[in-house]
């Protein structure tokens, strides 16, 4: 996971008391391990749980702000806007994006982070949104499907997927373009293999996949035409 | 056309003008057999399509009609739809498969914050049920399988839904249960049912007879038979015999069973994950004893059914009536976990197969024993390969259900099929070896079909077949390779309730309405397509709207139905909105309907008496604002003709006899659909069979625990379904097959394609890579190495 710091956004001196706030003005890296004791083994973690901050008021014992079990004001950064969410602190970032968003495109199948049919963008990374707290993606740049397009201009996969037909039921769709979308960002020229790689964990029960790696290399293709 | 034109034509119709013309229709397949037909059909038929090359939309693949939608997130699927004041509701589930429920405490859920109802349930659904329901005098449904629902909760939240349902608080009183197929056989086993008890099938397929008799668990057998059994195997040269064993499997649709039920007085507004607007509303208006006109259901987009979905179910009828007792619209989606108890599975089969044949080839007795479990439903047989793919002077088939302690099945694509083309097909491929044929020319000689012959050529003349090492084991080292083959056949069911209504708007636009759902198989698209056909105009130019009961009746999409019941009845609406039209703006146009024509997306002038002007244009001098027209389906031109179709699958392997592992490297998929009206849809179709099928051939298994008759692996990390990396090459030859029974000529493709034979192919290979036969599925990597170490005949089961 990358540095969070090269990717928060700019502003955020919004004075409001929201979660985000506090990951930003609190408790220092080094302190927070301290506090929570965690070893190095906890970094990947690290990044994503610094809405806990240790000198807000309401510090546990621990140098742990407790937050909830009731809503509490989240700012999430996504798709290039913010938005504040009232949320609990248990929250899953699917369901801050299908519930309270409104951004449906992101779908919810196994719910436990084997299907990938969750799959967003934490900066540039695909992660399963229902194994993150919305929480632990505050101060990130969050990408849905929604958020892929520019300009409305379809992202040059999408276009690739509906020109193989690389989708039936249409499920698994958001899921699978995020993950192979994700593939070209960091490897604009995969082979195959790379792609079957890529949406190993991506599961399509309509028996999608063909036509899925015909799309994604025919992207590839472009681009290295381009 | 005012009322008076439409008397004067009804008037000169059944006066003077014949209600039937005959017709030249092309029929069999380009390249191979093509001829022509003629055919009966009504007047009001459209002039008959001649074959896909020269159409210009249809029989093109023409880019999917909600891909963009589908690509970017916007579709809108029944987990996705949020309405204001929404609850979310959420079952309370028997922990135990089989118990009396001696009471139910719903204060404490009731009480809990955010709870705004709470429903127990009185009539549990998709059950088998008794014959004399009074053998189960009790309060509340009896529970026959962990997982059953009992009662629901609506609360503002999931969570809130969630917590609460735990605090519902129901009594049980445990009852000997049963989980093992093969114990639940015995007549000392616990009964799942204390008498007869039968399921009746969905609009999909499933269910079971219901005239047979039961005996403990076992219900039926349900015997059929034509010609003499006993005789057939005397005058035999060669007779093979072997008992194949296949596994349950879960549909696992990404998107589960659920529902959003608004219930208004005026008017009950269902959006439904279903395969059937029409069965959700028949089932919910019935259930609460409402007319139909009161029930809307509204299935834009759905995430994938394979023949679960059908009906209501209790999902629908619970949130329903908790959207009835709280005044408010109420979500019920089911969990990964309730998907795979509760609402339906593929049974399992245990069929012994022997088939006789004179040396020749000649088959001249089939015999099919044949166990299966649906659970705590029926559904089980498996017959219908054996009884449809070869001709045979004897055939006996006897099917039984199994009842044990576990979720009813359902319907699941091509029901019985892959479990009864697993035995047959290998069973073929035994007595080829042991007539010393080759596995297509024994099927030259028993199978009829003329389709079937093409596509058997189409396989012979491939590289892939070619590559085929005909003897057994041939390959050295440990991994050896191997090629097989197999059929599969499926039946062509049209569904009469299908209408479509066309739209000629005075703008020029088009629209085309049904009440048909799009489940993935892409009817949108072809709907587009058959306007733009008619019109001239690009699909991406019509407007479809689909998938609510406001529209004219659709057929449910089961059974391979969709595309063949609805298109002709999309054409014809097309054709006769098109003949109105010209009609309609004839005199603006200073002539008569006869002299104008509409070709490529222009009105012309037979006569020449004005240059060609733009649909569009022509549009612009309608009469009023817009002419509808609907159509119904009529019967098939010749029902008697062409009653199945199929396709052919040719496996390669490479198995590991070290590991066990078999990997499917390449597939050939040949296969038919009557004229294929988008090909590049159709051939998605056929990959997702070709790996719905290896999927369950080599991977999934619902396994139960037998002490406690739980389901162990609920999920989809337990429950192993194929993956990206395990995807073989798939090669489609699609089949163009003209068959002359429909203004479009369309069949279904969903059912044949590929999941009924690739089981048998993969055994097949299997056979001719390592020369020892797997009768057995999941092919597990255990399952293999056990045959490879006792290959004795008739002791290959692991």
């Amino acid at each position: 996971m990358s540095d969070p710091s090269e990717s928060r956004p700019a502003e955020g001196k919004n004075d409001s008391a929201t979660a985000a706030d506090s990951g930003r003005t609190g408790i220092s890296r080094r302190g927070f391990l301290k506090g929570a004791g965690l070893t190095a083994a906890g970094t990947a973690l690290l990044d994503g749980v610094q809405a806990f901050s240790s000198e807000a008021p309401g510090a546990s014992t621990h140098g742990v702000t407790e937050l909830g079990p009731g809503p509490v004001p989240v700012r999430l950064h996504v798709n290039g806007a913010e938005h504040t969410v009232q949320i609990e602190p248990r929250t899953t970032l699917a369901e801050a994006l299908r519930m309270h968003l409104g951004m449906t495109g992101t779908k919810v199948v196994c719910d436990r982070g084997v299907c990938s049919g969750c799959t967003f963008w934490l900066d540039k990374m695909p992660v399963n949104s229902c194994m993150t707290l919305a929480i632990d993606a505050v101060g990130h740049n969050v990408t849905t499907i929604e958020g892929i397009s520019s300009e409305g201009e379809i992202h040059p996969l999408q276009a690739a997927f509906v020109k193989h037909d690389a989708m039936q039921c249409g499920f698994c769709t958001p899921g699978m373009v995020m993950s192979c979308a994700a593939l070209l960002e960091r490897n604009p020229h995969p082979s195959e293999h790379d792609v079957r790689h890529a949406i190993s964990g991506n599961l399509c029960r309509c028996g999608t996949y063909p036509k899925i790696f015909a799309a994604t290399l025919d992207v590839a293709g472009v681009t290295r035409n381009a | 056309m005012n009322n008076r034109v439409v008397e004067d034509a009804l008037l000169q119709q059944s006066a003077v003008a014949p209600t039937k013309k005959t017709v030249q229709m092309p029929i069999g397949v380009p390249g191979y057999t093509l001829t022509e037909e003629s055919r009966e059909v009504p007047v009001t038929e459209p002039p008959v399509w001649p074959i896909n090359k020269d159409l210009k939309y249809v029989g093109q693949s023409v880019e999917r009609y909600d891909g963009q939608a589908k690509v970017s997130g916007r579709a809108r699927y029944t987990s996705d739809v949020q309405l204001p004041g929404m609850l979310y509701a959420k079952f309370v589930n028997a922990p135990m498969p089989h118990a009396k429920v001696v009471s139910i405490d719903t204060s404490a859920a009731e009480k809990y914050p955010g709870v705004r109802g709470v429903h127990v349930i009185q009539h549990v659904l998709g059950n088998a049920v008794l014959r004399n329901p009074a053998l189960d005098a009790v309060k509340y449904p009896v529970v026959r399988y962990a997982g059953q629902p009992v009662a629901a909760v609506a609360a503002t939240t999931p969570a809130a839904a969630e917590e609460a349902a735990a605090l519902v608080k129901v009594r049980y009183e445990a009852i000997p249960f049963v989980v093992d197929e093969i114990k639940a056989r015995a007549t000392d086993a616990p009964k799942v049912f204390p008498g007869a008890a039968d399921e009746e099938g969905s609009a999909g397929g499933g269910g079971g007879p219901s005239d047979v008799r039961q005996t403990g668990n076992i219900h039926g057998p349900s015997i059929h038979r034509h010609g003499e059994i006993a005789q057939g195997f005397k005058d035999a040269d060669v007779v093979v015999e072997g008992r194949y064993v296949t596994q349950v499997q879960t549909h696992s649709a990404l998107e589960t069973h659920g529902v959003v039920a608004d219930w208004k007085p005026e008017l009950l507004t269902v959006w439904a994950s279903t395969q059937g607007t029409a069965s959700v509303r028949e089932e919910l208006a019935g259930f609460f004893k409402i007319p139909l006109t009161q029930v809307r259901v509204i299935t834009e987009f759905m995430g994938g059914g394979f023949g679960a979905k059908f009906g209501a179910g209790n999902p629908g009828v619970v949130a329903a009536a908790l959207s009835n007792k709280t005044g408010a619209p109420v979500r019920l989606m089911l969990d990964r976990e309730e998907e795979h108890l509760s609402v339906g599975n593929r049974p399992s089969s245990d069929q012994t197969l022997r088939i006789g044949a004179k040396q020749d080839g000649t088959i001249t007795a089939i015999h099919l024993v044949a166990y299966g479990t649906a659970g705590c439903g029926t559904g089980a047989g498996c017959s219908g390969p054996a009884s449809n793919l070869y001709k045979t002077a004897a055939l006996h088939t006897e099917e039984s259900d199994v009842f044990i302690n576990a979720g009813p099945a359902s319907a699941m694509r091509a029901p019985g099929h892959p479990q009864g083309a697993f035995a047959l097909e290998q069973t073929i491929d035994e007595l080829a070896v042991k007539l010393n044929m080759e596995p297509i020319d024994l099927r030259d000689k028993t199978d009829e079909h003329p389709v079937r012959r093409v596509e058997r050529q189409v396989v012979r003349d491939s590289d892939l077949w070619k590559s085929r090492n005909p003897v057994a084991g041939a390959s050295q080292g440990p991994v050896k390779r191997g090629v097989g083959m197999a059929q599969s056949v499926w039946y062509r069911f049209v569904s009469m309730s299908s209408s479509a209504e066309v739209r000629i708007y005075k703008d020029g636009s088009l629209e085309v309405l049904s009440a048909v759902q799009d489940i993935g198989s892409g009817v949108k698209t072809v709907m587009a397509q058959i306007l733009a056909e008619q019109f001239g105009v690009p699909p991406a130019q019509i407007a479809v709207k689909v998938g609510d009961t406001h529209y004219p009746e659709g057929p449910n999409s089961g059974g391979s139905m969709t595309t063949l019941s609805l298109t002709p009845a999309v054409r014809d609406a097309a054709w006769q909105a098109s003949q109105m039209f010209l009609s309609d703006i004839a005199p603006a146009l200073g002539t008569t309907s006869d002299d104008l024509v509409l070709v490529d997306g222009e009105v012309r002038s037979r006569s020449g008496k004005f240059a060609p002007i733009s649909f569009r244009r022509a549009a612009a001098k309608m009469a009023t604002s817009q002419i509808a027209v609907q159509a119904k389906r009529i019967p098939d031109y010749d029902p008697k003709k062409y009653l199945t179709y199929g396709g052919i699958d040719v496996a390669e392997v490479e198995v590991d006899t070290e590991l066990g592992r078999i990997h499917v490297r390449r597939v050939l998929s040949v296969h038919d659909c009557g004229r294929p009206m988008n090909p590049a849809q159709v051939i998605s179709q056929i990959n997702g069979g070709i790996i719905q099928g290896i999927s369950y051939t080599l991977l999934e298994n619902r396994l139960l625990d037998p002490i406690y008759g739980l389901m162990v692996n609920p999920d989809l990390e337990q429950y192993k379904i194929i993956g990206a990396r395990e995807i073989p090459d798939i090669d489609v030859r699609l089949v163009e097959a003209y068959i002359g029974q429909s203004s479009t000529d369309a069949s279904g493709i969903g059912e044949a394609a590929g999941v009924v034979s690739i089981g048998a192919a993969i055994g097949n290979a299997v056979y001719n890579a390592i020369g020892v036969r797997i009768r057995q599925t999941p092919m597990t990597p255990a399952v293999v190495l056990a045959a490879l170490r006792a290959p004795a005949p008739g002791k290959e089961l692991a």
